[in-house]
C-alpha cells in the first residue's frame, strides 16, 4: 500500500475529518444568501432601492442557464439574453469571497480563469423555467435557524462537529 | 497529566480494539457500497458484525437482519438492528478507550445507574427521518445525489421546529450540509465511511429513541469552576460546551455544561458567540475566567447540566490554570449513558506541563501526544503559534483512528519574553483582539444584519 493509499484509508476511516471548508466570513448586507444546493448556485441580493424588496438569482451548475428575478417574481429587467445583470454579478461574487473560485467553479463544471474569475467561463442564456420560488423558499428557511429557540440541554451528537474541524 | 500519565495513556491498545474496529469498517464499506443490492463482500462484511454480536441479546435479531440485507430486502427495523450492533461494537470500543485513560491518570469515575426509562414522543417525524435514512443506506454512499439530499429536506425543518427533537434534528442537519455539499458523491475521490456510518446509525438509533436525557437527573447547588470551552459547530448549528469542576456538598464533580443554537454558515469564526446570546451568565463567565455560583440546577446522570441563567449567577474570579492544577486530580468524572458511548464522546479535560511542542506533537520525556492544531476553533485566540510557545495548557483528551489526541482549551505562553494566557472562551462577550475587532467592524454583524432580514420578510 502507497503512502497515499494509507492515508485515504486512515481518513476513510476516522470519525472527525474535515469534509467540506467551512464558509469564509463575508459582508452580508447586499448578498445575504449564497449557497450551492440542487445543482444550482443560487442566492438572495438586496435590492439597493428599497430596503423590503430582494432579487432572487440563480446559474445552473450544468446548463449555466441563469434566471433573476424580484421575491414577487418580476423579472429582472438587468437580464438581457445572454447577459447577466448585476444582481447575478453580485451573486457570483461573493459565491467565491464565501466557497473560495475552485469550489464555486468546480461546482458550475468550468475552470477559473486568471485571479479566480468565474464569470467569465461562463456561457449559458437566461433559464426557461424560474427556480425563484423554491430559492427564496431556501433562504426563508436560511433566515429560519437564527429563530430556532437556543437550547440548553446537551446534544451529543455535536462531538463529531468539533470547531475548525469540519464545515 | 506527568510523563508516566503519558506514557500508561500511549502504549499498546486493548487486544480486540482493532477487530472490532475493522468489523466496524466493513459494515461502513457495505452502507457506501448501498445495502440495497450488495454483492459478495458486502454481505460477508455484514453476517460478520452480526456474528460478533451472537451472544448478545440482539445476536438473532442481527442475525436474521444480515441475512435479509444479504437477499437484497433491508427493512427499516433490520437497519436499524444494525446500527444498533454496529454502535454497541462502537460502545464497547470507547469503554475499554476510557478504561485505559482513567487507569493511565488515575481518575475515579462515578458508576452508571440505569435510570427508568422515558417515553419516546413525536413519532410520526421521526418515521420520516427513518424512512430517509433507510432509502440513503439501501442506495449507498456512493449512489447519493441533489435529489436524494433535498428529499429530506422538510423533515430536517419539521425535526427542527420540535424542540424535543433537537438532537437528530441537529444531526441530520449535519449529515445532510455534507451529502449535499458532496454530490454528486459518485465524483467524490475518498468517501468519509467511517464518519458518514457514525452519522447515519446514530440517527437510526435517535429514531427509536428520541434523544430525550438518559433519566431525571438531581438538583445541584455549589460553584461552578469552568476549566474550558470546547465549540462545536456545523453550517447550521452552533454548540458551545464548558467543562468544569463542580464543588457542591463537600464533593468535587467534573460536569459538562452544554448550550446550543441555530446558525448559518455565514456566522463563523468570533461571531458564533453571538447566536449564543440567551446564556449572557454563561459567556460571562467563560469571558471573565469566573465561577458561577449555581442553585439548584438540574445535573443529568451522565454529568451534564442542564443549563438554567435563573439558577445561575456570576461567581468570583477563576483561573482555570488554577482549578486544573487544585481540582482537577479530585474530582470525580461521571459515568457515560450507554446510548451515548461512542470513541467520539471521550473528551477529557487534563492539565500538562513542562513539555515540549516537536512539530504537532506534545513531548514530555519521550512519550509524545498529537495536539489538534490544524482545527483551533476561529471563535477564540488559540493559535497554532501560541500553543507552540506554551508552557502550560489545559486541553481535552480525545481519540480517533489516528489514536490519542490533545484539543487544547487554554494555554499559559511566553511571546517575545512576555507571559500569554489564551483560552478559547475569552471572546465570548465580544473579540478582545483588536486585529480581529477591525476585521469584524469591516464585514460587518453578520448575526445582526441576518436578524434585520429576517424581522423583515419572515413574518410578511
Amino acid at each position: 500500500m502507497s503512502n497515499e493509499d494509507a492515508d485515504d484509508l486512515a481518513w476513510e476511516r476516522s470519525a472527525v475529518v474535515r469534509v467540506t471548508p467551512s464558509a469564509k466570513a463575508r459582508k452580508l448586507a447586499k448578498v445575504p444568501f449564497v449557497e450551492m444546493a440542487g445543482g444550482r448556485l443560487q442566492g438572495v441580493v438586496s435590492s439597493g432601492s428599497d430596503i423590503a424588496r430582494v432579487y432572487v438569482s440563480s446559474i445552473a451548475a450544468e446548463t449555466h442557464a441563469f434566471s433573476c428575478s424580484t421575491n414577487n417574481n418580476r423579472r429582472c429587467g438587468g437580464l438581457g439574453g445572454s447577459y447577466m445583470c448585476k444582481h447575478l454579478d453580485a451573486l457570483l461574487k461573493e459565491a467565491v469571497l464565501q466557497y473560495g473560485a475552485e469550489r464555486v467553479a468546480a461546482y458550475l463544471g468550468v475552470e477559473a480563469g486568471p485571479g479566480g474569475d468565474v464569470a467569465g467561463a461562463l456561457d449559458g442564456t437566461e433559464s426557461a423555467d424560474n427556480p425563484a420560488a423554491t430559492v427564496f423558499n431556501r433562504f426563508l428557511r436560511h433566515l429560519a435557524y437564527l429563530e430556532l429557540p437556543a437550547r440548553p440541554a446537551p446534544v451529543p451528537e455535536m462531538q463529531w462537529f468539533p470547531a475548525g474541524a469540519v464545515g | 497529566m506527568l510523563s508516566m500519565h503519558l506514557a500508561a495513556l500511549t502504549g499498546a491498545l486493548p487486544d480486540g480494539l482493532d477487530d472490532a474496529l475493522d468489523l466496524v469498517g466493513g459494515f461502513d464499506d457495505a452502507v457506501t457500497h448501498g445495502l440495497g443490492r450488495v454483492g459478495e463482500p458486502e454481505a460477508a462484511a455484514i453476517e460478520a458484525l452480526a456474528a460478533a454480536l451472537s451472544a448478545a441479546p440482539l445476536g438473532p435479531s442481527a442475525a436474521e437482519a444480515a441475512a435479509k440485507v444479504a437477499s437484497g430486502s433491508a427493512s427499516e427495523e433490520g437497519l436499524g438492528v444494525l446500527a444498533a450492533g454496529r454502535a454497541a461494537l462502537l460502545g464497547a470500543v470507547h469503554d475499554a478507550l476510557l478504561d485505559r485513560f482513567d487507569t493511565a491518570v488515575g481518575r475515579a469515575r462515578a458508576a452508571w445507574d440505569e435510570p427508568a426509562p422515558v417515553p419516546a414522543s413525536g413519532a410520526n417525524l421521526l418515521a420520516g427521518a427513518r424512512s430517509w435514512l433507510h432509502e440513503v443506506a439501501v442506495t449507498g454512499w456512493r449512489g447519493v445525489s441533489h435529489d436524494l439530499v433535498a428529499a429530506v429536506d422538510p423533515t430536517v425543518e419539521a425535526l427542527l421546529a420540535e424542540p424535543s427533537l433537537r438532537r437528530v434534528a441537529m444531526l441530520m442537519d449535519g449529515l445532510a450540509a455534507e451529502l449535499r455539499a458532496s454530490s454528486p458523491v459518485a465524483t467524490m475521490a475518498r468517501v468519509p465511511a467511517r464518519r458518514w456510518g457514525d452519522l447515519w446509525s446514530r440517527a437510526m438509533l435517535l429514531t427509536w429513541q428520541d434523544g430525550a436525557p438518559a433519566g431525571p437527573g438531581e438538583q445541584v447547588s455549589g460553584r461552578l469552576l469552568p476549566l474550558g470551552v470546547d465549540v462545536h459547530e456545523h453550517p447550521t448549528g452552533v454548540q458551545a460546551q464548558v467543562h468544569g469542576v463542580l464543588e457542591s456538598g463537600g464533593t468535587r464533580r467534573l460536569v459538562r455544561a452544554s448550550v446550543s443554537a441555530g446558525k448559518v454558515d455565514t456566522i463563523v469564526g468570533p461571531a458564533v458567540w453571538g447566536v449564543l446570546d440567551a446564556f449572557p451568565v454563561l459567556l460571562a463567565a467563560l469571558a471573565g475566567h469566573r465561577a458561577v455560583e449555581i442553585d439548584g440546577m438540574t445535573l443529568l446522570p451522565g454529568g451534564d447540566l442542564l443549563w438554567s441563567e435563573e439558577q445561575a449567577e456570576a461567581g468570583e474570579p477563576a483561573d482555570p490554570f488554577a482549578t486544573a492544577r487544585l481540582q482537577l486530580d479530585d474530582a470525580t468524572a461521571p459515568p457515560v449513558p450507554p446510548l451515548e458511548r461512542h470513541p467520539v464522546r471521550i473528551a477529557e479535560p487534563v492539565l500538562l506541563e513542562d513539555y515540549r511542542i516537536d512539530g504537532s506533537d506534545l513531548v514530555i520525556d519521550d512519550h509524545r501526544l498529537r495536539v489538534e492544531l490544524g482545527n483551533l476553533p476561529g471563535s477564540g485566540p488559540l493559535t497554532p503559534e501560541l500553543v507552540a510557545a506554551s508552557r502550560a495548557c489545559v486541553g481535552l483528551v480525545r481519540w480517533d483512528a489516528a489514536g490519542w489526541s490533545l484539543r487544547p482549551l487554554a494555554v499559559q505562553a511566553t511571546v517575545k519574553k512576555k507571559p500569554v494566557v489564551a483560552h478559547g472562551g475569552d471572546w465570548a462577550l465580544g473579540p478582545t483582539d483588536p486585529k480581529i475587532v477591525k476585521a469584524q467592524a469591516r464585514s460587518g454583524d453578520a448575526v445582526t444584519v441576518l436578524r434585520e432580514r429576517a424581522g423583515r420578510l419572515l413574518r410578511k
